[in-house]
């Protein structure tokens, strides 16, 4: 592959140019940092949950409602029903908690940061302490405030820190890790956690539910415009960990925030375990867009290692005209099991689902969305580009319902997958309920492979074969990627070409 | 891995309520494997995925609820068309309303018969297709049919059948249980046309096993009767050779619980499969179609289209499954369903699937689910027809996708004859 120049506008920083090349490789986040790290013991009890909750400092009432998650969870079953096949996982063979050693007292500021953590940041190309401001697209003269990206950063079980707090608070928007806002908004945490994902919703999220140990939390009050996309970076580092989090984002009436997450993780060649829940609470014409670009380690050419990532997201329209969209990108983790969801409540509202999701060598994904319409007049799309490659199984799983009350509600879906060789797989498992008649439903499927006759046009343009089909899909992603925000559009765009390398020949 | 004990116990209720009927030793051989396999996978349950829509409870109960009998003065379904009849009275084989068993190039018997004689063409395809249809999705009440079929037509085809065979099932006993079981060869390069209708019983489990041989083509069109109390579970399981064809259409008027499951396998390259249905419900009716292709052979052609028009508290279910495995490349896929709720109170639950391993594919489905066109009604009014005639023809021209998969066009007539019938009928 070409190196990929940046055309740089002036006011870049260096850092970001160099984030922006380094996708242009195979996995690069495979490295790992050398952090002194406090574990709790391995495995899981009674006892574990209690001492993250009180590694957290946290009161009572959340102690009490993670021992009644985890009391739950010890008589679920893991579901099965997926089209996912990987060996049993040891809940006991894993490390429940993982903080670095150098915040076991929490810094201050960032220059309290244990500066290893900093340059593992750095690595990860998040300028922590700097504007993001990407290269070349729209005229942006100068970087105007909407181009500001707010950071959490959450490292292993922690969240690290989290930037441009203070312009934040002066627009009334709360944004700080989960843990914070426990000890410093319990009435707004008390109100809205599990009000969406209940604590027994499903294995995963109860698992969540009694053990997860960090996370971000946003509030954005009644009528405020978040003055800035809010990020968060995931990463696993240390080995054996399951990485927990927890994400609640509570937009008020007339409120609006987009929300970007991002993950990463060492290449190891054992398994780790991610499974985590996020909550978005949506009053009266509130609107959030939530953007991942999930690049978790995938695994090796063999299918040895990588992540496994069972994740709950889901959305609750409960005010009238609210709007919820979701926007991800899936290219990385070994096994994907993630539907992330919308609850229309709220008459008027809206529910988007726009997703990509690319699985090569042994990867496999079972992922879509479920779009259950509650209230009147509510609407819904969905758009899901599934691309299978090598060994891969590429799943799309979704629901539409329409219940009795939804009167005069519309959905479309769309969901297209893409074969690259001859060894992968890719499947479509919609359910469709309309249960009225003045809705309409329409769903439209089709599988098919990369055409011939536009690799060869691009062949014949002086591409080699790699590029070309990097560039066919995404021609077939397009619809996907101009839902991201722009400076997602750009890495998920070159994290397409990447994940699919090694796939053609 | 052991049933749940509420699965087990309906099961062994069912089972102690039924005879394995007397035959040669092969046909016994098959039939208590077939109530091995019933025991091992147990009756279906709600909660088994692909009985999530479909409430199975009154499939199971070992015996039958009351259905009234419905007398109607219409004229006979098929009655225009030059068939040979074989008429059967709530599941038991009637002589005398039958036509005499020849037919040219056709081998007709009674299962019963087949099953006593100790050499059989039917040894090898009684039980055969239905237990290869029991992965990956179990199908029990099919299961249960091969174990205890009390009777069925088994039909070999050598040549090309100069008339339909036409099976009649009559229902006047209201509270009837019948277990029938049909098979048909298609020998090669051979093609016959197969007919179904009636009520049949109080309730009706079906199983037709279809074997099509390299180039042999088969027809089937049915309509389901219309006793609306009656309860009914039918399955097709065809397996399909080189160059051969399978088409079928059903006709699904009234019945408050019909199931129909077809289970397709293209094994030579070349076949094409078809399957349609068409179905209109109003009140208490429950219309399942469940299908499954699955495509083992290169450039094979499978389609599935299916219309409900439902009304009134009606339920329409769709499952729909193309199956593609590794070496079924340039396979030509295509499922379609289609719902027109008439009113606020009816629903359609769909789930249609692909599940595909082969990269040089051409698979689509597409589901859509709405009311009538209210333009398209403004417009047909505003050309002068009343109300009640404009509504009736956009509900036909929205079944007509579904029509238009019968080839022949004297069956076409008939079946569209009825549905403007039932249009007529349940006008308001």
């Amino acid at each position: 592959m070409t190196a990929f120049d940046v055309d740089v506008k002036e006011g870049v920083d260096q850092e970001t140019v160099d984030a922006v090349k380094s996708l242009s490789g195979t996995y690069k986040h495979g490295w790992s940092t050398d952090i002194e790290m406090d574990y709790a013991p391995k495995g899981l009890n009674e006892d574990i949950v209690r001492l993250i909750s009180e590694k957290n400092n946290e009161p009572q009432w959340m102690l009490d409602w993670r021992l009644a998650a985890f009391a739950r969870w010890q008589q679920m079953e893991e579901p099965e029903w997926a089209m996912v096949h990987y060996p049993k996982i040891d809940f006991q063979d894993q490390y429940y908690y993982a903080r670095p050693k150098s915040m076991a007292e929490k810094p201050k500021s960032l220059d309290d940061v244990d500066p290893k953590l900093l340059e593992t940041y750095k690595k990860l190309g998040i300028p922590l302490k700097e504007q993001m401001i990407l290269a070349g697209v729209e005229g942006a003269e100068n970087a105007d405030e909407n181009r500001k990206v707010a950071v959490d950063a959450v490292f292993d079980s922690v969240s690290v820190g989290t930037t441009f707090q203070a312009e934040l608070k002066k627009a009334g928007v709360i944004f700080c890790s989960i843990s914070d806002a426990i000890q410093d908004h319990p009435e707004l945490v008390r109100k809205y956690l599990g009000s969406v994902v209940p604590q027994s919703d499903n294995f995963y999220a109860t698992l969540n539910s009694a053990v997860f140990s960090d996370g971000s939390f946003v509030y954005v009050p009644p009528g405020v415009r978040c003055p800035m996309e809010l990020s968060t970076y995931f990463r696993i580092n240390a080995e054996n960990t399951g990485q927990f989090e927890r994400t609640l984002i509570i937009c008020d009436k007339e409120a609006y925030v987009s929300y970007l997450e991002g993950c990463t993780a060492p290449m190891r060649d054992t398994i780790q375990l991610h499974a985590a829940v996020v909550e978005l609470v949506l009053l009266d014409d509130a609107e959030i867009k939530y953007s991942t670009v999930q690049n978790w380690f995938p695994g090796d050419d063999e299918g040895k290692g990588g992540i496994y990532n069972f994740v709950t997201k889901r959305a609750d329209c409960r005010g009238d005209r609210s709007k919820v969209m979701w926007t991800q990108v899936e290219t990385g983790s070994a096994v994907t099991w993630k539907y992330p969801s919308c609850i229309l409540r709220g008459d008027d509202s809206q529910g988007e689902f726009y997703s990509i999701a690319i699985a090569n060598n042994y990867q496999q994904a079972d992922t879509g969305t479920k779009m259950v319409h509650l209230g009147k007049n509510t609407k819904s799309r969905i758009v899901s580009k599934g691309i299978s490659a090598g060994k891969a199984q590429n799943t799309y799983r979704g629901l539409v319902s329409m219940h009795p009350k939804a009167k005069n509600s519309r959905n479309f879906t769309q969901c297209d997958s893409l074969l690259i060789g001859d060894k992968c797989g890719a499947h479509t498992v919609p359910y469709i309920e309309v249960r009225n008649n003045s809705s309409r439903v329409e769903h439209e499927a089709t599988t098919s492979k990369v055409d011939d006759d536009q690799l060869f046009y691009c062949r014949s343009r002086g591409m080699d074969e790699e590029e070309a089909v990097a560039l066919v899909v995404n021609g077939f992603c397009k619809e996907v990627l101009q839902a991201l925000p722009m400076e997602f559009a750009m890495e998920a765009q070159q994290l397409v070409a990447i994940s699919l390398e090694g796939s053609v020949g | 891995m052991a049933l749940p004990k509420l699965k087990s116990d309906v099961t062994a209720a069912r089972i102690a309520a039924l005879t394995m009927p007397d035959g040669a030793a092969w046909a016994q051989e098959a039939r208590k494997d077939a109530l091995n396999r019933l025991q091992t996978i147990g009756l279906p349950h709600r909660r088994d995925e692909y009985w999530r829509y479909t409430t199975p409870d009154t499939l199971n109960t070992p015996d039958a609820a009351d259905a009234a009998v419905f007398h109607s003065d219409e004229s006979p379904v098929f009655g225009e068309i030059d068939q040979l009849k074989i008429v059967f009275v709530d599941g038991v084989f009637d002589a005398d309303a039958s036509d005499d068993l020849t037919l040219a190039g056709v081998e007709i018997e009674r299962l019963e018969t087949a099953a006593q004689a100790d050499i059989h063409w039917a040894r090898d395809l009684y039980g055969v297709l239905e237990s290869r249809g029991q992965t990956p999705v179990a199908r029990p009440l099919a299961a249960l049919n091969t174990a205890f079929s009390t009777d069925g037509i088994v039909i070999r085809v050598t040549g090309q059948a100069a008339r339909p065979v036409s099976l009649v099932y009559l229902h006047e006993d209201t509270s009837s249980d019948a277990i029938l079981h049909h098979l048909v060869k298609v020998e090669q390069g051979a093609n016959l046309t197969l007919l179904e209708n009636g009520p049949a019983a109080s309730r009706f489990n079906n199983v037709l096993e279809v074997e099509v041989a390299d180039t042999g083509t088969f027809n089937h069109v049915r309509v389901q009767g219309r006793d609306h109390e009656r309860r009914a579970a039918t399955h097709i399981f065809t397996r399909l050779g080189r160059e051969s064809t399978f088409k079928s259409f059903t006709l699904t008027v009234n019945g408050v619980l019909t199931r129909n499951e077809c289970v397709i396998e293209l094994t030579g390259d070349d076949a094409v499969a078809h399957v349609a249905g068409a179905a209109l419900g109003d009140g208490d009716f429950h219309h399942d179609d469940t299908v499954f292709v699955t495509h083992d052979a290169v450039n094979c052609e499978s389609r599935q289209v299916f219309k409900k028009v439902l009304r009134n508290g009606a339920t329409g279910v769709f499952q729909g499954k193309i199956l593609v495995k590794n070496p079924a490349q340039k396979t030509d896929g295509y499922q379609i369903s289609q719902a027109l709720l008439l009113d606020d109170d009816a629903q359609f639950l769909a789930k249609p699937e692909l599940e595909i391993y082969a990269d040089d594919v051409v698979c689509s489905h597409g589901s859509t689910t709405g009311s009538i066109d209210d333009t398209a009604l403004f417009y047909l009014r505003s050309r002068g027809l009343p109300k009640d005639e404009a509504r009736d023809l956009l509900v036909l021209s929205f079944l007509a996708e579904a029509l238009e998969e019968i080839d022949d066009p004297a069956l076409t007539e008939d079946m569209t004859t009825r549905l403007e019938a039932w249009l007529a009928r349940h006008r308001r």
